[in-house]
């Protein structure tokens, strides 16, 4: 009858006294981290980026790579803007990492309001690009894009396209379909992947551009079928699914999977998490990830990272530019 | 029949030593993280997940690892019902229609009785929702399935009328008690437009939104605590001494049965609100607690003590854990936080949780739900013996009491969130409530609509943007219609008795 709730409270009040007496003593030789690692992710619980996150995190706890545990917090909230906030004004930048997704483009462009620059987070590194297909339900006896073409055309608005979030990676790509190919898709935004997944599978939505990763398990039991892959060449898993610029489409679409560091992290601290980072990457457990829900994309960190960042900030410029949502 | 005799053999691999094992130590955890406030089964289960890699090298399964979070999740949904009768602040979201009735029955020195009633009832929705899955998992996701957007929206309608009651007489007050809080469930990000609303003062912490223990502890922490210094002042809580023997906890497991209705009612709908995705253990328990106590004979009984009113809530969050864990593992969609991560964990260790999880992996399946069955006796017996521990703490004077639910409160908020603000905004939230309280609103429907609200407008948002804007979708679709119809005659009642009372009034004042 000894632990009773006031001493669990002592203990607990106790144990966090320690970890703050002990953040003052850091490592003589560069950085290394003095608390827990607080790894936010920029989407919702279940969704490709928290699964994704969440392999990241088991990785380095099994193969003891950090010296301080890796709390993962979910920050989902408008698309993406609730952790890019949260990141900007954090006390800690060193303890402070994220898992982004396109949203970290398109956010910021979006509401500058938010006074997010991404240039100002550590480019820690990207560990892979995601891809894109497009997936109806099995009983919409479409078996291929230009069946989807001809339905969703005959269909108008009645045609439903699940997504996660106003001007999210699958909202491009819903516009894109709209304006090359006079379609009139509705585009209905959900919490994450895994719901709009599972919308299309009750067939309460039409259709889904989701990655493999979200879809496999209704794709492994048959209800969904995938149509295209929004990518440059075929995906290895799915070699019987045509490429968009296969079927006269000219456009390719990823989703960089990137750790970044809150803005203000020092470079010492930048570089503890790159090396951290790219030996989550070179683990065996990370490689199979990879190969089976058809990531693509290579380890990039540093200045090749920020310069990717520019590249694809500016193409979402001019995508959101002409699809009117910024001006 | 195939699936009993797969039901056994994984019983039979549950009952391993190491397994067993595993499934004590998580329950024992999950009970002493569900019973402090802030902390919930979504904490013990995402603090201990990177462990349980530990546990998978040395058995090489991940049975045994996800065993060992299984048994810390129904810990935590008995753990819960601690706090909210011994202390009156709920130890988990989960809880907190626990404290609508187990903190009046324990003022009335019957807290033995509450907690024997919640730790039973909770094993009777585990064990009603374990047959249930076992039973029908496959068949039941295909039911979630067709739960879309206005099915979910016209159940949250549901939940609301069924609440309407619950503040007691005074309808307009209750009234504006929902509204309050629908209205403080807006705050935040709008996920449908991806724009922020309601920030005040530009204060970004507003951003989160006003989360939903932000306001729980704010009520049932501050504001209660605040109402028994002021309306008793002399110190005395009037809480009754309990005495605690072996014999005493006997005859209240024999009396259990009068709690039969509660329980029911309970299982079943917190199994059904389990298994939709979006819902979970929390509006499970809330809305439980309001049928059980609509459908009730002395619906007055209900907030002064009635044990139905903690039978109800408790075996539904138990009940929805379990029915949580079914499109989890058939559709691969989290029906409440703590499965999201145990999602995590089984794509971790190699699983596709998917429509084909029971086919292919019956070996990780089976020994699974065999582990559910244990777990509930393992869960009720250390439950059980704790009790006395549990009551000792209502022996504290209510000097030393009121400041430790102080502290106790900031610091579950705290830890919860890890955020300065949402601690401030606990303590303006407490005060606020405490004020309402002196002028007598009821807040527990504020609570709730601040539980159902950040459900229910996505799903009105979605599903209009899916009409153009036509409410009749939520009259026209088959599962939709009927429970929109029900909810709206659940609405409509307590107006007309407004008007029947309005009009006799005159009447009987006239003299």
């Amino acid at each position: 009858m000894t632990v009773t709730r006031r001493s669990f409270g002592a203990l607990a009040g106790a144990a966090l006294a320690l970890a703050t007496f002990s953040g003052g003593a850091l490592a003589a030789d560069g950085f290394s981290p003095s608390k827990p690692i607080d790894f936010v992710i920029m989407a919702g619980k279940g969704g490709g980026a928290d699964k994704m996150a969440r392999l990241m995190q088991s990785i380095i706890e099994q193969e003891g790579l950090a010296d301080r545990p890796v709390v993962p917090t979910n920050k989902s909230g408008g698309s993406g803007a609730e952790a890019l906030v949260h990141m900007n004004g954090v006390n800690d930048p060193d303890h402070t990492i994220m898992v982004t997704l396109n949203s970290f483009f398109t956010t910021p462009l979006r509401q500058p309001g938010l006074g997010v620059d991404i240039m100002d987070f550590a480019p820690v590194a990207r560990m892979a690009e995601d891809t894109f297909l497009l997936w109806v339900h099995k009983d919409e006896g479409i078996d291929s894009f230009d069946a989807f073409l001809g339905e969703a055309k005959a269909r108008g608005n009645k045609w439903v396209m699940g997504g996660t979030g106003k001007n999210a990676e699958d909202n491009i790509i819903t516009d894109f379909l709209n304006a090359n190919y006079g379609l009139d898709i509705k585009y209905i935004p959900y919490k994450g992947g895994g719901e709009v997944a599972k919308q299309v599978a009750g067939r309460q939505i039409t259709s889904s551009v989701n990655n493999p990763s979200e879809a496999l398990g209704f794709f492994e039991s048959g209800d969904l079928i995938p149509l295209v892959a929004f990518t440059d060449e075929r995906l290895p898993m799915f070699p019987d699914v045509p490429t968009l610029k296969e079927v006269g489409g000219d456009f390719s679409y990823f989703m960089q999977r990137a750790v970044v560091g809150a803005p203000g992290m020092s470079d010492a601290a930048q570089a503890y998490y790159s090396d951290l980072f790219a030996k989550v990457y070179e683990s065996a457990a990370w490689q199979d990830y990879k190969a089976k829900k058809s990531l693509m994309g290579d380890l990039m960190a540093g200045d090749a990272l920020k310069a990717y960042w520019t590249t694809q900030r500016d193409r979402h410029e001019g995508i959101l530019r002409a699809s009117g949502a910024i001006n | 029949m195939d699936i009993v005799v797969a039901l056994m053999q994984g019983i039979a691999v549950a009952l391993e030593p190491m397994n067993l094992g595993l499934a004590i130590l998580g329950v024992v955890v999950g009970l002493f993280v569900g019973a402090m406030p802030g902390l919930g089964s979504v904490n013990g289960v995402a603090i201990l997940l990177p462990f349980t890699f530990v546990i998978q090298s040395m058995t090489g399964s991940p049975t045994s690892p996800m065993i060992f979070l299984a048994a810390i999740y129904y810990g935590a949904m008995y753990g819960g019902a601690i706090s909210s009768i011994t202390l009156g602040i709920p130890g988990a979201s989960t809880a907190v229609a626990t404290t609508f009735d187990g903190r009046p029955l324990a003022l009335k020195g019957q807290a033995d009785k509450a907690l024997v009633t919640a730790a039973v009832a909770s094993f009777a929705g585990g064990t009603i929702s374990n047959i249930l899955f076992t039973a029908f998992a496959p068949p039941l996701a295909s039911v979630a399935l067709k739960f879309g957007d206005p099915e979910i929206f016209a159940l949250m309608l549901l939940a609301f009328a069924t609440f309407i009651g619950l503040g007691g007489d005074d309808i307009p007050k209750t009234i504006f008690s929902i509204c309050l809080g629908l209205v403080l469930a807006t705050v935040g990000f709008d996920i449908v437009s991806g724009e922020p609303r309601l920030i005040f003062f530009e204060m970004t912490g507003f951003m989160n939104g006003i989360r939903f223990l932000v306001l729980a502890i704010g009520v049932y922490g501050i504001a209660e605590m605040l109402w028994t210094i002021h309306s008793t002042r002399s110190g005395d809580t009037g809480m009754a001494q309990v005495d605690v023997s072996a014999r005493r906890i006997w005859q209240n497991i024999k009396e259990f049965p009068e709690a039969w209705r509660g329980t029911l009612i309970g299982s079943a709908l917190g199994f059904f609100v389990g298994i939709l995705p979006a819902a979970g253990a929390t509006p499970g328990s809330l809305m439980s607690y309001g049928v059980a106590k609509m459908t009730s004979r002395k619906p007055e009984t209900y907030g002064k003590g009635s044990i139905d009113g903690v039978a109800a809530p408790e075996s539904a969050n138990n009940s929805a854990s379990t029915g949580a864990m079914l499109p989890m593992m058939t559709l691969g969609i989290p029906g409440s936080p703590t499965t999201a991560v145990l999602l995590a964990g089984m794509v971790i260790w190699g699983l596709q949780p998917g429509p084909l999880l029971f086919s292919e992996q019956p070996d990780f399946v089976w020994p699974l739900v065999g582990s559910f069955y244990i777990s509930n006796v393992i869960a009720l017996l250390v439950n059980l013996a704790f009790i006395p521990l549990f009551l000792w703490m209502l022996r504290m004077p209510f000097t030393i009491l009121a400041p430790i639910i102080f502290v106790l409160s900031l610091v579950g908020v705290y830890a919860a969130y890890q955020n300065m603000f949402d601690v401030g905004l606990m303590v303006m939230v407490g005060l606020a409530a405490f004020f309402l309280r002196v002028l007598d609103y009821p807040l527990a429907p504020a609570v709730l609509a601040i539980v159902l609200g950040p459900i229910a407008e996505p799903k009105l948002r979605q599903s209009l943007l899916f009409s153009d804007g036509d409410f009749t979708i939520f009259l026209t679709r088959p599962i939709a219609g009927p429970i929109t119809v029900i909810a709206l005659v659940l609405l409509l009642l307590p107006l007309f008795k407004l008007i029947r009372n309005k009009l006799r009034k005159p009447a009987a004042v006239a003299d």
